[in-house]
């Protein structure tokens, strides 16, 4: 049952193969069983989903449900879940019990999706590996020395591990797509504005963006059209209709242009990844896509642009953890400066205070224009770059990450190393673009990731394509032994 | 680029975390670090090039001038480490 994609377990639902109470104590089974080795998850809600299985049970009795309804799905611990506890994967909400709901989470709730539980992530979504969690790194199903990538790691090695249906994540700077491409699992950053960051806790107001993590495009397709839409919460929530994106599933690809990356496959990829990029390329155009070799001379510039833009919003972000109003407080403070600090450094861990501190160096006085302005001009050539190579092609491809999944520690001491794992995804935040990682063919073993990246609001394209290449192929389908 | 042992204390202080001066050496290297990534940037010439505000061409949405938000302050404050009759409490600031 739990190698079924979410539109195979719809359809076992709607003809009564099996119930959502059924589905869903199988889930929580299995999370029990097998999340010992994985540490994918923070909370385990099963009141809640027992609940929500049994609502949905009578919706699909009474004729009454859709796509999700009765689907066992886990929430990262970034969003806000209404009497549950949000970590965010920080000391700083250990105890921190939601007053509400995100509004991606009431839109999932609506449409009838249970929530198995909360995963797992790096500390306030600041990491590649999930190894900044308060609450322990998670562990790759597909090797448990090895990490999930980050900072949606709990819930990529949770769908890769069948521990849930599907799960939901927030990309930054590639926090959704790189732990997708390590985990072999499908995941989708849609266009900045497209899903509400209303009740999602902030990182990088500019960048922040949730979405999908599945085992399949066509399941990424029935996610995202539950989460999308304009929500009036969100100041920069985009007030556009929502495209039919599963209806675009059955779109023919032939003569689709794809621009392929020159600096993207050159120096710094690994010779196997590379490898199993070009197979997927390939099989583009076996099904009649053409391939255009495109450029993005900036592109190499923006983990140096992110690396300011990002830290400077976190600083400014995380200047409400003040132990006053929620969260960590420190012990007996002498006065309220030292409550302050106590509390902020008590309740944070290293790579969050090491942005904080980055951050507000670069917004200093002085330091502005050098810094903030630099990184915000070079936002923009970057921006330029995937407009002119967009006049040349309908989606451009490439290589997720530049390795397959790490060991554990293994760039745990050096800051800048990590940084480098997000080095093909990072330019899609900068320039608000939506990006898709789909599972390529396994190099030695392990998951790799083909990404795809649309025109702004082209979710509908980049899924169907994403989609004919799973029909295609079986490299989506492949599970992790022992689980 | 290389922040000192004191540049590093002056940040803490800015951003209000606590560093131990066994711990500044060691994170000044590491923030350095950061630093000359971040310094890549300089190579490319951006004068003329106006900086981004966001990543899409949108204006900010007005609305109405009316009170649409409901009273939480009970439950927002339920969560607060110290609350007493609706306060926060907090160390004297006023001696």
């Amino acid at each position: 049952m739990h190698y079924k994609t979410i539109a195979e377990l719809s359809l076992a639902l709607q003809q009564r193969e099996i119930s959502s109470a059924e589905l869903t104590r199988h889930m929580l089974q299995r999370i029990g069983r097998f999340d010992d080795r994985l540490n994918a998850f923070i909370s385990v809600t099963e009141e809640r989903a027992l609940a929500q299985a049994d609502e949905a049970d009578r919706k699909i009795a009474a004729g009454d449900a859709g796509p999700l309804t009765g689907i066992p799905i886990a929430h990262k611990d970034i969003f806000c879940t209404q009497g549950v506890r949000t970590s965010c994967g920080s000391r700083m909400l250990e105890n921190f019990i939601s007053p509400y709901d995100a509004s991606v989470v009431e839109r999932l709730q609506q449409a009838g999706a249970v929530m198995l539980g909360k995963t797992n992530m790096d500390e306030f979504a600041m990491g590649s590996s999930n190894e900044t969690s308060y609450y322990g790194p998670v562990r790759n199903p597909w090797d448990t020395e090895t990490v999930p990538g980050g900072s949606s790691g709990g819930s990529a090695a949770a769908v890769a591990a069948r521990l849930c249906a599907a799960a939901t994540g927030t990309d930054t700077g590639g926090s959704i797509r790189q732990p997708a491409a390590l985990s072999g699992v499908t995941g989708l950053k849609p266009t900045y504005g497209r899903c509400s960051r209303w009740g999602m806790v902030a990182f990088a107001s500019s960048l922040d963006q949730a979405g999908p993590m599945t085992r399949s495009a066509e399941d990424a397709a029935i996610m995202l059209s539950a989460m999308a839409g304009f929500d009036e919460r969100d100041s920069t929530s985009a007030d556009r209709p929502v495209d039919d994106y599963v209806g675009a599933l059955g779109n023919d690809i032939r003569g689709l242009r794809i621009g392929v990356v020159k600096e993207f496959m050159g120096d710094g990829l690994d010779a196997g990844v590379a490898t199993s990029v070009q197979t997927a390329l390939s099989e583009y155009e076996r099904l009649g896509a053409t391939l255009v070799e495109i450029s993005l001379p900036n592109a190499g510039l923006s983990v140096p642009a992110y690396y300011v833009v990002a830290p400077a919003e976190c600083s400014s972000n995380l200047a409400r953890f003040d132990g006053v109003r929620y969260g960590h407080r420190c012990e007996d403070p002498k006065d309220l400066e030292d409550l302050y600090k106590r509390s902020r450094s008590e309740g944070f861990g290293a790579e969050v205070q090491r942005r904080i501190m980055i951050g507000t160096y670069a917004l200093s006085a002085g330091y502005y224009d050098a810094y903030y302005l630099k990184a915000q001009k070079v936002r923009q050539l970057i921006a330029d770059d995937f407009r002119r190579a967009f006049e040349q092609c309908d989606l451009i491809a490439g290589p997720t990450a530049p390795d397959t999944a790490f060991r554990l520690g293994a760039k745990a001491d050096d800051p800048v190393a990590m940084y480098l794992s997000d080095i093909y995804t990072i330019a899609v935040n900068l320039a608000g673009l939506p990006g898709v990682s789909i599972p390529a063919p396994m190099s030695a073993g392990m998951p790799v990731g083909l990404q795809l990246i649309g025109n702004y609001f082209d979710e509908a394209r980049l899924l169907n394509a994403a989609h004919r290449l799973q029909l295609a192929t079986d490299w989506h389908r492949q599970n992790p032994g022992g689980f | 680029m290389s922040l000192s042992s004191d540049d590093v204390a002056k940040i803490a202080h800015l951003a209000r975390l606590d560093m131990p001066s066994d711990k500044a050496e060691a994170l000044g290297r590491e923030l350095s670090s950061i630093l000359d990534l971040v310094a890549q940037m300089d190579a490319v010439d951006t004068s003329g090039v106006t900086p981004m505000a966001h990543p899409l061409e949108v204006v900010q949405r007005l609305r109405d001038d009316a009170v649409t938000e409901q009273d939480n302050r009970d439950r927002y404050q339920a969560g607060g480490p110290a609350v007493e009759n609706g306060l926060y409490l907090v160390p004297k600031v006023i001696e």
